[in-house]
């Protein structure tokens, strides 16, 4: 078991993935010579060379389309989007070009394609660089969208998603790339997309949190162990496919549910979860399902305002008492 | 070579199309590619092609003609064709796919509240057909939530107390709104049992246990409904007017309570026999005077059929039982074929189940007649409300000693008054004062109670 | 309008090559007649793109490539489909929505694929398969291999952001891809003066740096000219390249579209059908000897044939199974 920061884990899976499978390569704005916008890719064109480390230019819709063109020939593209703010640019190519392939033709074409970067709240890069984009995505039927809390899920999740023959939307988060974390050795080490993972085990209360959230809901659980009220975190990891059986289990122990997303709330993940669980689990709840979810509003650039933007711990610890009848 | 030509379907919407002017006369030599003929389409005017050659051998459809679409309109075919078989029949095709089976929308006018249906969907196709005229939805107003008594629980909660045997209507909620949640359900189930009211009798002496006594076979119907006589339905429709909806009027009664209270206390000093209490002589009075005075113990039942009267054969009686969160009444059933003593230890379980909140659903309901006591207050008298959908409820006042008249003498003597409530629909003053001169006679003559 | 960059040879026509290429137009032409015959009885639905008028372009510039050759095309794509090589049964099938077709029924008229000879699609946005044709040059070249690819498009894709992002992506990483453009003149109703600043579509090339050239659409030999020289280019310096064919669609944008009176004129349309490709080449074929009046009937009879073989197969097939709705969603 090894110590590394989550960059360094997706670096090490992107590494092993083009070592194991001379098809994957990776492609997207400043992945080569600057090794990266946020470093993820760092070293990567020294050892393997520019043929499978390509530079583009500002052109999102070009070499997305690009990559799922070379995915109909067979190849494994790992295209990178600086942010996912700027996968809006590719949205037709993703959408109505990589996620139908497959049906649209009948079966005869999969696109293998992973399209990774960072996403969601960082701080104050205020309206355009700070949105959570997996709403986009996990919609449309023929796409997997993963957003990896910790080193270890980046890297067993990314491998994943590079040997999955299927087009996955990978998004990570500006904020957790320094976070450390214990990280299996073993260069087979993957984590099957489509799996929720307990973060902590509770009895009174199920949060469902990801990628920063999980981290704030998990100081909120320690917080709140202390005045009788034990939380169990669940985080889904893949919120496309979903793994409703963990988290609807979890309901079932705890008879309360209470889901967590940094996005502006209208339509979004927790509405899905909220849902699922009350069709699920009606008769086991003791309380109807509690959504924390980011403000409808576009990011602001002050502090203070991008603060009460998304969900603080105040809010967090307001809603499992709610549903706990606290 | 034959070649049909069809009205062609040129857009989704099409159904029918109309032949403007043909292009060709019969007899015209074609071209595959030729313009043949100008049709009216729901959009456009359109030119039509041939798809074969040969000679515009007959034309169907003249101009001005309207088909549906897919029918046949001409015929191109070689001169020497033979194309008797072909015009003889009319062609209908094989209908396209998307041919609706949409029902007429409602005439306007028709559902003067319910919106009228919009037109049906073409089979599996998104867009509704256009040749009919979406009809404006007008709005409605939602409409205004029932008041409603439903208790509020959570569905976990309402798993548990069902598991459980809980009446969730005894339970009161902690969560929002006053929801029954989980751990209000839990306490129900595991509150202790109070303590029962300590009883003067020591207990050794009723050790050995009472035989469950057992209802004797009751044959016969459990009630009759009575057709509203001409008087009475007209009673019934005046009533509500006045009062709204149960019209209720009330008879009161003094009553001399005195050798009422020295049988009880006679009763009471008996070995081996359950303490009776005033209100369990009030209760057998009751039953009794029911049984002789059948108007009472009567509802009024208004069905979609028609109002009746309902008359019960026999006499359930609910006594009135104050909780701290409101009030409840339990159901003595068959009290008219109950000695004193059954009526007595069965009242004091149901009063004490009651207040422990531990009665089954089944002894909630079924009462023809109830009774409330306030005297344990001190209230000389007062007036009841009657519970539907029962004809009458008694409220009896406290035994108070008062000066009182007797044989031109002033005496101290034991009174207690009770009030009628009656529904006037169901009876007249006289029936109620009568009942209440019955429930008199048998309370000042309480060894009647015995028989 | 129409001024040539390119001279046509007056290259001495090989009798076989003459007739093939003459029955695939043949073929393209009366399998698309077919179909709007079909259409209009309701058989095919939704949207139907007819390619007739230039069959030209489709049959000449396939008749450059080998089979390991890719192609891609935009939504009127039935031609390039059948000119690369696909089974008109399957193709009818897969327009009629039946389970044999092409796509099992699930893609449609605008989504035809057909992986086995190499035809990479059908793509119904415009403009967006041209990043696709990029890639697939991508992959070849990092495969090693010397295959081409050909991606046709028309000319209301030339504004679209994604034919200036692609010829950027393969002039600068220099993919083995010919962007041919078929200019009809006319995006849907908009002409193209009122679309494109720079109406010389060849032109576009030189802001590129990669070769580019206009070429009669109409004259199937003068297409296959000069789409072979591209394709030289490509698989020998992996150099794209981008051909102007200019040509015109007989028919309307789409079957919707009453043949095209709203946005030109009549005389426009009866002129231009004046210079139908399959009568040009019919024509010379038969002036400088090299077919026989026979030999055109012969090949009428064919496609004559092969087209009511297509319509009676796509008849026979059943509808795709109600299963079929949720597979091929995910790759297991």
């Amino acid at each position: 078991m090894a110590v590394m920061t989550y960059r360094e884990a997706l670096n090490l899976a992107l590494r092993e993935e083009m070592r194991r499978d001379a098809r994957v390569f990776v492609m997207g704005e400043e992945v080569g010579l600057y090794e990266g916008a946020y470093k993820v890719t760092q070293g990567l064109l020294k050892e393997f060379g520019d043929k499978r480390v390509v530079d583009t230019p500002i052109a999102e819709s070009g070499f997305t389309g690009v990559g799922v063109g070379a995915a109909m020939l067979g190849l494994r593209p790992v295209v990178e989007m600086m942010t996912f703010n700027f996968s809006i640019l590719a949205l037709d190519q993703i959408v109505n070009s990589a996620a139908k392939m497959l049906y649209m033709s009948g079966g005869q074409y999969n696109i293998p394609i992973v399209i990774r970067g960072p996403g969601g709240p960082a701080a104050q890069l205020a309206a355009q660089h700070s949105q959570s984009m997996e709403v986009y995505f996990y919609h449309v039927p023929g796409l997997k969208v993963v957003r990896p809390s910790t080193p270890a899920d980046a890297k067993g999740l990314l491998k994943s998603a590079i040997r999955d023959d299927n087009p996955v939307i990978f998004i990570e988060a500006e904020t957790l790339y320094a976070v450390k974390g214990e990280v299996p050795e073993d260069p087979d080490f993957t984590i099957p997309l489509g799996q929720a993972v307990v973060r902590r085990e509770g009895t009174d209360v199920t949060v469902i949190a990801y990628m920063g959230m999980m981290y704030r809901a998990l100081e909120v659980a320690e917080e709140l162990a202390k005045e009788g009220i034990s939380v169990e975190l669940v985080d889904p990891r893949t919120l496309r496919p979903m793994d409703t059986e963990t988290l609807i289990g979890s309901v079932r122990k705890t008879h309360r549910a209470v889901v967590i997303e940094a996005g502006a709330g209208f339509a979004g993940m927790g509405s899905e979860i909220a849902s699922e669980i009350q069709e699920e689990a009606f008769d086991d709840l003791d309380a109807p399902v509690e959504r924390v979810t980011g403000e409808n509003a576009p990011m602001p650039y002050a502090r203070n305002l991008e603060l009460l933007k998304t969900p603080s711990k105040a809010k967090i610890a307001e809603a499992i008492r709610k549903v706990c009848y606290a | 070579m034959i070649t049909k030509v069809l009205m062609p379907k040129l857009s989704e919407a099409m159904e029918t199309g109309k032949v403007i002017k043909w292009l060709k006369k019969e007899g015209d030599p074609v071209k595959g590619g030729d313009v043949i003929a100008e049709i009216e389409t729901d959009k456009a005017n359109v030119e039509i092609e041939a798809f074969g050659s040969g000679a515009l051998r007959k034309i169907i459809v003249d101009a001005g003609g309207q088909v549906p679409v897919g029918e046949l309109i001409a015929i191109i075919a070689d001169p020497a064709d033979d194309i008797s078989a072909v015009s003889a029949a009319p062609q209908k095709p094989a209908a396209p796919a998307a041919a609706p089976a949409a029902p007429a929308p409602a005439a306007p006018g028709a559902a003067s509240t319910a919106a009228p249906p919009l037109p049906a969907m073409e089979t599996y196709q998104s867009t509704p057909a256009t040749s009919r005229v979406v009809p404006m939805t007008p709005s409605i107003a939602p409409a205004a939530a029932p008041a409603t008594r439903r208790v509020k629980a959570s569905p976990l909660a309402k798993k548990i107390a069902a598991q459980g045997g809980v009446d969730l209507r005894l339970v009161q909620g902690s969560g929002p709104g006053g929801r029954i949640v989980r751990r209000d359900v839990e306490a129900a189930l595991s509150a202790p049992r109070p303590a029962p009211a300590a009883a003067p009798a020591p207990a050794a002496a009723v050790a050995a246990p009472r035989p469950a006594f057992v209802v004797p076979p009751r044959p016969g119907a459990e009630f009759e409904d009575m057709a509203l006589s001409p008087m009475r339905a007209a009673i019934a429709k005046q009533m509500p007017l006045s009062k709204a909806p149960v019209p209720h009027f009330y008879v009161t009664s003094e009553i001399a309570m005195d050798r009422a209270w020295e049988l009880r206390s006679e009763l009471n000093a008996l070995e081996g026999q359950p303490r009776v209490s005033v209100t369990d002589m009030v209760i057998k009075a009751c039953a009794l005077a029911l049984l002789k005075n059948p108007g009472v113990n009567a509802s009024f039942r208004s069905d979609p059929q028609g109002a009746a009267i309902r008359v019960h054969h026999r006499a359930h009686i609910g006594i009135a039982v104050a909780l701290e969160q409101g009030l409840i009444t339990p159901v003595l059933r068959d009290v008219d074929v109950k000695p004193l003593s059954q009526i007595a230890a069965e009242w004091r379980d149901l009063a004490e189940r009651a207040r422990a909140q531990k009665l089954r659903v089944q002894e909630l309901s079924g009462a023809t007649f109830s009774i409330s006591n306030l005297g344990m207050f001190d209230v000389d008298e007062f007036s009841a409300i009657i519970n539907p959908p029962e004809g009458a409820i008694l409220a009896v006042g406290a035994v108070v000693e008062k000066p009182v008249v007797q044989d031109g003498e002033i005496r101290v003597g034991r009174r207690m008054k009770v009030t009628l409530s009656c529904d006037h629909r169901v009876m007249d003053g006289a029936t109620g004062a009568r009942f209440l001169q019955d429930l008199k006679r048998l309370l000042e003559e309480p060894l009647r109670l015995l028989l | 309008m129409a001024q040539t960059k390119t001279v046509m040879p007056l290259t001495r026509l090989d009798a076989d090559l003459a007739r093939r290429l003459l029955t695939q137009m043949s073929l393209i032409r009366r399998f698309e007649e077919k179909a709007a015959e079909m259409y209009a009885m309701g058989k095919i639905g939704g949207f139907l793109h007819l390619y007739i008028g230039q069959e030209a372009v489709a049959v000449g510039a396939t008749s450059t490539l080998r089979p390991d050759d890719y192609a891609i095309s935009s939504y009127r794509e039935h031609g390039h489909c059948l000119a690369k090589g696909s089974d008109p049964r399957r193709v009818m099938a897969e327009l009629f929505g039946r389970r044999d077709g092409l796509c099992k029924g699930k893609g449609g008229s605008m989504h035809l694929f057909d992986k086995s000879v190499n035809f990479l699609g059908g793509h119904g946005i415009v403009g967006a398969h041209l990043p696709l044709a990029a890639g697939a040059g991508f992959g070849i070249k990092y495969e090693g291999g010397d295959q081409v690819v050909l991606c046709y498009f028309g000319d209301g894709a030339v504004p679209q952001g994604e034919f200036h992002e692609s010829l950027n992506l393969a002039a600068l990483w220099k993919l083995p891809v010919i962007f041919i453009c078929e200019n009809n003149r006319y995006a849907m109703g908009t002409a193209i003066h009122r679309a494109l600043a720079q109406t010389e579509v060849w032109r576009y090339a030189e802001t590129y740096g990669i070769p580019g050239e206009a070429v009669d659409g109409m004259e199937v030999l003068a297409v296959r000219e000069s789409v072979s020289r591209a394709v030289e280019r490509a698989r020998r310096d992996k150099m794209p390249a981008l051909i102007e064919a200019r040509t015109y669609r007989f028919r309307g944008h789409s079957m919707r579209d009453p043949a095209g009176a709203v946005y030109r004129t009549k005389d426009e349309v009866e002129r231009e059908k004046q210079r139908d490709p399959i009568a040009l080449f019919s024509d010379r074929c038969l002036r400088e000897g090299v077919l026989s009046e026979a030999d055109l009937k012969a090949i009428e009879k064919s496609i004559n044939d092969l087209a009511d073989e297509a319509v009676a197969f796509a008849e026979a097939s059943p509808e795709p199974p109600p299963e079929w709705l949720l597979t091929d969603v995910y790759k297991e």
